[in-house]
């Protein structure tokens, strides 16, 4: 960092203090100009792709949408101002209030199954032996397929039939037949199964860098005491895989309720609104019932819910760290 | 046994008492997640090649091989949706490439007045949530801002706005600030011009990190599924992981077709992460731990 900062100042005062000396000779000249163009319009003309593809995709967007929340959007006729009218209508629309309670459930249900698996998964995995290396890799596959493909591949394996797949292993074990995602009543518990299957192994690879980090001696010291395998694993694994399981919770409570693809696939949000979701509910609004200004309402709502999520984690880490 | 060795992980696996009885509820509980992960996956494979499955009938292995269902998938336009996504892939991977090693050359290797208001705005894409934007952005798409121009139903309409992304700015930021600034400060002595430091100095050093940025480029942009379906205008400019849903409802398309467009949605994926599986891993500790 300071060899950097004493660079970077030699080349501002550089264009400075030669100026005045050699104007004549032509090599210097040409140093000159380069310099001065270098030291302020070249980082912005490398920035220029960045900026416009933010500004024109993310930010015009995100004012435009709060924008559409305060009016009743009418295509051809003009747009008319209802002020918070729209946030009045969604937050009364009852099944906008079940989508979010089912956005809530599915996303604590996705972010602590995910992460007590993840967890389980990496004891279980632990180790430098080529055989765990090929299971991890088995194991991570579900992270990697797009969620659009694992919603139609569950989809078939939930077939409701005592003969599918998933009600035939379970009839091994002497369970189901199950409806799965076809009835009300377990439509839910489906998607957060799903949820888990491909957030799972995502947390063991955070969860396995966490082991990786901890220092070897502190076992060994807890193994000369006589300290058993459970205490071990209460007293020196988990309080040193805080810091990452900090890091899931934030980042998977996130996706929970920004979650859209799975439930569109695999239920769409039935049977009977029973997996309506946040987003799926804003999508339905907006094209299907083709009203713009309320589902805009819909988004900046969930939009605040996010942020105000990420400040509150944010500023509790801080806090800790500094305490 | 010696403690060193008990100690490798934190359930002591290769611990002396009942080492042998541990190693076997060990092997039993991996084959049983390795079933219950990748196994799922492995009857995509089974169904797509099966003829004529009905979904009561998916297995580990296919019952009666045959490439019965490809044919009919492309009867039913799925080449055509893979092309879609492909040149999509394609295009905005490169797009997202190119623009965050500019950025990131900026970023991490000049000084300037506003850096830390650029930093905080590309910090801020990072949080805000792509579906949140999902609906202004259509119609931003729909009429571009001064040139008003629509982009609907064009492939482009879904390759700009995954020409920039947050995360591989800033992964490609970090990386950069690692390069010792004396090598640069050589070139420029030897009079080299800022695209030739860039070129021949910068881009050749962080080439790990585009290893990362690619891997993750690639993922993010496959993954993709409401913006590709709200800037689609037409069925056939549906990317092949969002006509899977349509293939499904049409009633005369059975299982076995919707599982062979699922194999091909899942191969790239695969090829992608099976090839630059260390570049994956890498870049999910760096990209949780520091965004």
């Amino acid at each position: 960092m300071t060899v950097s900062d004493t660079v970077h100042d030699t080349r501002d005062v550089g264009p400075a203090a030669s100026g005045g000396g050699a104007v004549g000779s032509h090599p210097v000249r040409r140093r000159h100009r380069r310099r001065l163009t270098g030291s302020t319009f070249t980082p912005w003309l490398f920035l220029l792709p960045a900026l416009l593809i933010f500004a024109v995709f993310k930010y015009l967007p995100m004012a435009e949408g709060v924008r559409l929340s305060l009016y009743r959007v009418r295509p051809f006729l003009g747009d008319l101002w209802v002020g918070l009218d729209n946030y009045a209508r969604i937050l009364g629309d009852e099944r906008f209030r079940a989508a979010i309670g089912h956005t809530l459930v599915l996303a604590v249900g996705q972010t602590l199954g995910s992460m007590v698996i993840g967890f389980a998964l990496a004891l279980l995995l632990e180790g430098h032996a080529k055989s765990l290396w090929f299971v991890r890799s088995a194991v991570f596959l579900p992270v990697v397929a797009a969620t659009a493909v694992i919603g139609e591949i569950w989809r078939l394996l939930f077939f409701p039939a005592p003969e599918g797949f998933v009600n035939s292993a379970l009839s091994l074990v002497g369970l189901g037949p199950w409806t799965f995602l076809d009835s009300p009543d377990t439509s839910l518990a489906s998607v957060v199964f799903v949820g888990i299957w491909k957030g799972a192994p995502y947390d063991m690879v955070l969860i396995l860098a966490g082991l990786a980090g901890i220092d070897r001696r502190q076992y060994e010291a807890s193994a000369i005491d006589g300290a058993s395998t459970a205490q071990r694993v209460r007293h020196i694994t988990l309080p040193a895989l805080r810091p990452v399981i900090t890091i899931l919770l934030t980042l998977a409570s996130i996706r929970g309720l920004r979650v859209f693809t799975e439930v569109y696939v695999l239920t769409g949000g039935g049977p009977a609104g029973s997996t309506d979701v946040w987003m799926t509910r804003v999508f339905t609004v907006a094209f299907e019932r083709d009203e713009i200004g309320v589902a805009s309402a819909g988004s900046v709502l969930l939009f605040l819910v996010t942020f105000a999520l990420t400040v509150v984690v944010q500023v509790h880490r801080r806090r800790k760290e500094a305490g | 046994m010696s403690i060193a060795e008990e100690c490798d992980t934190a359930l002591g696996w290769s611990t002396g008492r009942g080492a042998r009885l541990g190693k076997g509820i060990r092997i039993l509980l991996s084959a049983g997640a390795v079933l219950l992960f990748a196994g799922p996956l492995v009857t995509v494979f089974s169904g797509a090649f099966d003829h004529n499955p009905d979904p009561t009938r998916l297995s580990l292995l296919p019952d009666r091989p045959s490439m019965v269902n490809f044919t009919e998938a492309g009867d039913k336009g799925v080449w055509g949706y893979l092309a879609n996504s492909l040149i999509i892939a394609g295009g905005a991977l490169l797009l997202q490439l190119a623009v965050s090693v500019f950025a990131a050359y900026a970023l991490a290797r000049k000084k300037f007045r506003g850096q830390a208001a650029v930093l905080l705005l590309i910090l801020t894409t990072m949080m805000l949530p792509e579906e949140v934007i999902a609906i202004p952005l259509s119609l931003v798409i729909g009429d571009l801002p001064l040139l008003h121009v629509s982009l609907k139903g064009t492939l482009l309409g879904v390759i700009l706005p995954l020409g920039a992304w947050g995360f591989s700015i800033f992964v490609m930021t970090e990386f950069m600030k690692e390069i010792p600034v004396e090598l640069e400060e050589a070139a420029k002595v030897d009079g080299a011009g800022e695209l030739r430091i860039f070129a021949q100095i910068i881009l050749p050093l962080v080439r790990p990190a585009l290893g990362v940025v690619a891997v993750f480029g690639f993922t993010m942009v496959w993954e993709q599924y409401l913006l590709p379906l709200i800037v689609a205008d037409d069925p056939s400019d549906y990317t092949l992981t969002v006509a899977l849903l349509s293939l499904r409802s049409d009633q005369e398309v059975g299982p076995g077709i919707v599982l062979a467009g699922a194999l091909l949605a899942l191969v790239p994926s695969l090829l992608v992460y099976l090839s630059l599986q260390k570049s994956f891993l890498r870049g999910i500790t760096t990209g949780a731990i520091k965004g």
